[in-house]
């Protein structure tokens, strides 16, 4: 197959998921509401402190982690659900399969991110040291965790307990991405990290340490995707 | 040659269980104990063994899940299943000795110090491998679904031993000296070479008899109900 019909495929799949997931609004409502109880909980309780740097990173990327779990997973549990998984694997390969779910994924998973994190800037009350580089911690953040967690989701997808062993699989395998984001994030908000000239140098290496993370899981997913979908 | 070969194992299981006795004789009165830890230090034979252990049987897990991915026979996937019980058991094993060092030591029985941090990640992803296991029934299905889960587990431990002691706010309090020799507090004395070295092969060798033994009574089970079904 010629690489220009691959990411036609990836692309059609992606506009397909797209697609009913506009006419449902089933995971990105689903996904927002959990992220906004979770930040309204975390933001009534605290609000009356003034928190360190470390203590609003560590929520926020708690909140973002975990209503990832709740959406990211849905992608491919619902094709096993409504039982179009079968013509799917007939029709396309599956390496289109899971580029088209990743960029889903993402796209969900940075949808959520864009209202979550200004509402978390607002209720928290904080203004950032660096918006710049908080703004590429989510990004790559976000990155990190759909592109981890979309193997685990097919992995899930096949599985009986789809909900509940989800985020039991994926913490451990997102973990790297999650620590690097968290301090990424926190020298963002705080803004002098470090002694040296640039402030910002080690949040840089998180910043790289996070693509990294990403594209290592992106290859490993495409290399072993074949045995969770085509078995 | 079946006969020779089974028999050089009985050999060797003796040998280890002497091996095993005289390494645990010899940790409390042979080797000396640390200059800073005292007593204490004594923990070193028995406690980085079973970490050493926990890795080396999540390693084998993953080559065992590789080839089942690669041949599908069934012996590979129960082989992986049975490194990560062996696995998940020295994990505790470490996780727990380490957790009362540390009680004896800093003074809590848990502080994420990166080498807690990582163990106990381990021991997620032991459990996790599990949680998947019993979740899925077809067996083919099983096997493969636990293979992936377990090879891409495998790939993030490196980087967890690697991103987690980079964590600046958390100072790692782990007595490197007798291990890595970085000139820190200790320095591992000749004897406490010999019995640490001694510990290291028997806590290895323990693990593949085991192995072996939870491997060829699985093989005999199979062709039990193998020949059952004819």
């Amino acid at each position: 197959m010629s690489s220009s019909n691959w990411a036609r495929e990836a692309f059609a799949v992606l506009a397909k998921d797209v697609r009913s997931e506009y006419r449902t609004r089933y995971a990105f409502s689903a996904v927002l509401l959990f992220a906004v109880t979770a930040l309204a909980v975390v933001s009534f309780s605290v609000s009356p402190y003034s928190l360190d740097a470390d203590v609003q990173a560590a929520f926020l990327w708690i909140v973002l982690f975990f209503s990832a779990m709740m959406g990211l997973s849905r992608s491919f549990v619902r094709e096993e659900e409504t039982r179009t998984a079968m013509s799917l694997r007939l029709t396309t390969a599956s390496e289109s399969v899971y580029m088209g779910k990743l960029m889903f994924n993402i796209a969900l998973q940075a949808a959520v991110a864009v209202v979550v994190v200004p509402l978390f800037l607002v209720l928290m009350d904080i203004a950032p040291a660096h918006p710049g580089l908080l703004f590429w911690a989510t990004l790559l953040g976000t990155l990190a965790l759909a592109s981890s967690s979309t193997i685990i989701a097919a992995i899930v997808s096949r599985a009986n307990a789809k909900g509940a062993i989800f985020a039991v699989l994926a913490f451990p395998v997102t973990l790297p991405g999650l620590s690097s984001a968290i301090r990424a994030t926190i020298a963002a908000l705080r803004g002098v990290v470090g002694s040296g000239s640039r402030p910002t140098a080690g949040a840089a290496g998180d910043l790289r340490a996070l693509a990294a993370y990403s594209v290592l899981m992106i290859t490993s997913s495409l290399l072993l995707f074949d045995f969770v979908w085509d078995d | 040659m079946r006969a020779r070969v089974s028999r050089l194992f009985e050999a060797l299981k003796w040998l280890l269980g002497v091996w095993m006795t005289v390494v645990i004789i010899a940790a409390f009165f042979y080797a000396p104990a640390a200059q800073n830890l005292g007593q204490m230090s004594r923990i070193i034979y028995f406690h980085i063994p079973a970490a050493w252990v926990s890795v080396l049987a999540f390693a084998v897990c993953t080559a065992h899940s590789a080839r089942f991915l690669r041949n599908r026979r069934t012996q590979d996937d129960a082989a992986a299943s049975f490194s990560a019980e062996l696995g998940l058991l020295f994990c505790v094993i470490a996780t727990v000795s380490g957790s009362i060092f540390a009680k004896a030591t800093w003074g809590s029985y848990w502080n994420w110090d990166p080498r807690e941090t990582s163990i106990f990640v381990l021991l997620l992803i032991y459990g996790a491998y599990f949680a998947l296991r019993s979740s899925v029934d077809d067996p083919a299905r099983r096997g493969s679904l636990a293979a992936v889960y377990g090879i891409l587990a495998f790939i993030t431990v490196p980087l967890l031993v690697f991103v987690a002691p980079r964590i600046p706010a958390v100072q790692s309090l782990h007595p490197d000296g007798p291990i890595l020799a970085t000139g820190g507090g200790l320095d591992m004395d000749g004897r406490m070479m010999t019995v640490f070295m001694s510990s290291l092969l028997g806590f290895t060798g323990l693990y593949a008899w085991v192995f072996s033994l939870r491997l060829r009574a699985w093989r005999f089970i199979a062709a039990l109900s193998n020949r059952q079904e004819d």
